[in-house]
């Protein structure tokens, strides 16, 4: 009977641990505080006209070079906020928790908490169905994920049409947004694939990286609108797009192809490098006005 | 004995003992090219939405924003002389291991054997070996090179996984074309992670951290990625240069 017991025991044991072996590496605890690493340049978004690194087509190109961020002093836009991708984009860090079923245990959401300027998102983990395609969209749009090898994946659809860059580059509200999640140790990078059949020419692909924090983040309190020099029913700031008195600015002062401040699908790519090898000129090195590292910083 | 009395019990947790063997990754008799959770051969090209204005073109010397940069090597920024790396034989040191996945170009990724994956660079032509067998790399660490030496390991997961590698002797070498430096005791750690794109498109993302007690005052982190390709008819193999 013993020789019984133990060997039960025994198989029993072994069932666990397979099992475990099976899963141990399959997810990872994505419940924390995460600090953005900001050692890499994604938000573009210290000059008006930066559309580096974007593959525009000439409606998204055009839309763009029309938008004055003086946009962002009407009450009524103030507290907009910014999309889905603005996760990537922005400079905060991630505040995530999860949300389980009382009865199963199970994680049915997480949620990454907002920053003063973008909404919580929620990514829902219980293979819910999306609402129809004529539901609500919304700033953080609806999104699904899944575990897979190892990643957290999800999709986010239903997305009102706002932007992709702060400095006015558009997203239309048909766009999707593919995240991939990895954690490496204590670092967790956040892949991001946007793709928009009106505005981009291929998808635009972002990461970023941040470190598990041993302290809660902080957050910022929600937008409050105040008063800043515009009456209700004054006109739109804008610029005819073959006017706007930025377009160059960036060009000039880092000595950049007109073509990749302006998002041409070509200059993503090795080649294009090698199609301006002979005619790019550094610039010299930032004697006034400069940044702590070197940089050169437009005072206006 | 229940063992002896029970065959089906025996065959049981044989089959169990296996199993545990195999899914944590063990098994001595499968080589690390049996083992790969995914698959990273073939040839991939830089996608460069990211860090645009230091890897598309030369920044302007003593520019270093987003780098971490020391104050020991601040002097070194600002005395940057690509003639003076050129003159030395030193035009490859922006396409060392701490910075050669963020140089735009392609990679042509193979098993040189069964224990050892192959990164070959066109930008630079730099080739990377990452050794599986642990020791491998540092058994007999030769003398400093561009590429250092490369312990890599797979980290499988369910469905898939990542390949995790660790790179050090390195020769001092630049983190971006302009001169802005990391030391010979400078660590590259990085993931490799795949990830599937529209239509039967792949993407590949190499997290990297570049740690240096000496130039740097805390890990650089960057993402390239590369999109991968049919075939190697784009790749373009280029010497390296120290001004472009």
């Amino acid at each position: 009977m013993l020789i019984h017991l133990v060997a039960r025991r025994t198989l029993g044991a072994l069932l666990l641990v397979v099992l475990a072996a099976s899963t141990a590496s399959a997810q990872f605890d994505f419940a924390g505080s995460f600090a953005p690493v900001g050692t890499e340049d994604v938000q573009n978004d210290s000059v008006p006209v930066d559309y580096l690194g974007l593959a525009l087509t000439d409606e998204a190109r055009a839309r763009a070079l029309s938008y004055d961020e003086s946009q962002k002093s009407m009450i009524e836009r103030q507290c907009a906020g910014w999309g889905a991708a603005y996760l990537v984009l922005g400079p905060f860090g991630l505040r995530v928790t999860s949300q389980t079923d009382p009865v199963t245990n199970r994680v049915v959401s997480y949620t990454i908490g907002a920053w003063e300027d973008w909404n919580e998102m929620v990514i829902w983990m219980d293979d819910r169905p999306r609402p129809s395609d004529h539901a609500l969209h919304t700033q953080a749009g609806f999104t699904v994920g899944r575990w897979e090898g190892g990643a957290l994946v999800a999709r986010t659809t239903h997305v009102k049409a706002g932007f992709i860059r702060k400095t006015g580059v558009p997203l239309t509200d048909q766009a999707t947004i593919d995240w991939r999640i990895f954690r490496h140790g204590d670092l967790v990078t956040v892949l991001m694939v946007a793709t928009d059949p009106v505005y981009l020419v291929e998808p635009e692909i972002v990461s970023k990286s941040f470190r598990l924090s041993r302290t809660p983040l902080d957050f910022r309190a929600g937008c409050v609108t105040g008063y800043e020099g515009r009456e209700p029913g004054d006109s739109v700031p804008h610029f005819a797009p073959d006017r706007n008195p930025f377009a160059d600015e960036f060009v000039k002062l880092y000595h950049l192809p007109r073509e990749a401040v302006l998002g041409y699908l070509e200059t993503l790519y090795p080649e294009y490098r090698k199609k301006i090898k002979d005619s790019y000129v550094p610039p010299p090195p930032c004697t006034e006005s400069c940044g702590a590292a070197g940089n050169f910083v437009i005072k206006r | 004995m229940i063992f002896h009395r029970d065959p089906k019990r025996v065959a049981l947790l044989w089959v169990l003992f296996g199993a545990v063997v195999s899914a944590q990754g063990g098994g001595a008799s499968t080589s690390a090219r049996d083992r790969a959770p995914i698959d990273l051969t073939g040839y991939w090209v830089s996608y460069v939405t990211e860090n645009w204005r230091y890897r598309m073109v030369t920044p302007a010397k003593g520019e270093y924003r987003r780098i971490p940069a020391s104050r020991a090597a601040l002097p070194l920024i600002n005395a940057w002389d690509p003639a003076a790396d050129e003159r030395a034989g030193n035009q490859c040191r922006s396409y060392g291991a701490g910075n050669i996945m963020s140089v735009p170009g392609r990679l042509h990724i193979t098993w040189q054997d069964a224990g050892t994956l192959k990164i070959e660079a066109d930008a630079g032509t730099q080739t990377r070996l990452l050794h599986f067998a642990p020791g491998a790399a540092t058994a007999s660490p030769g003398p400093r090179t561009w590429q250092g030496e490369s312990t890599a390991t797979w980290e499988p997961a369910s469905g898939g996984g990542s390949l995790r590698v660790v790179t050090s002797n390195l020769r001092a070498g630049y983190l971006r074309k302009n001169g802005v430096p990391y030391g010979e005791r400078a660590t590259v750690t990085e993931h490799f992670d795949v990830a599937p794109l529209e239509g039967d498109g792949r993407l590949l993302l190499v997290t990297t951290i570049v740690e240096d007690p000496e130039y740097l005052t805390g890990p650089y982190v960057v993402s390239p990625h590369f999109k991968k390709e049919r075939d190697g008819s784009k790749w373009d193999p280029a010497p390296c240069s120290s001004t472009w």
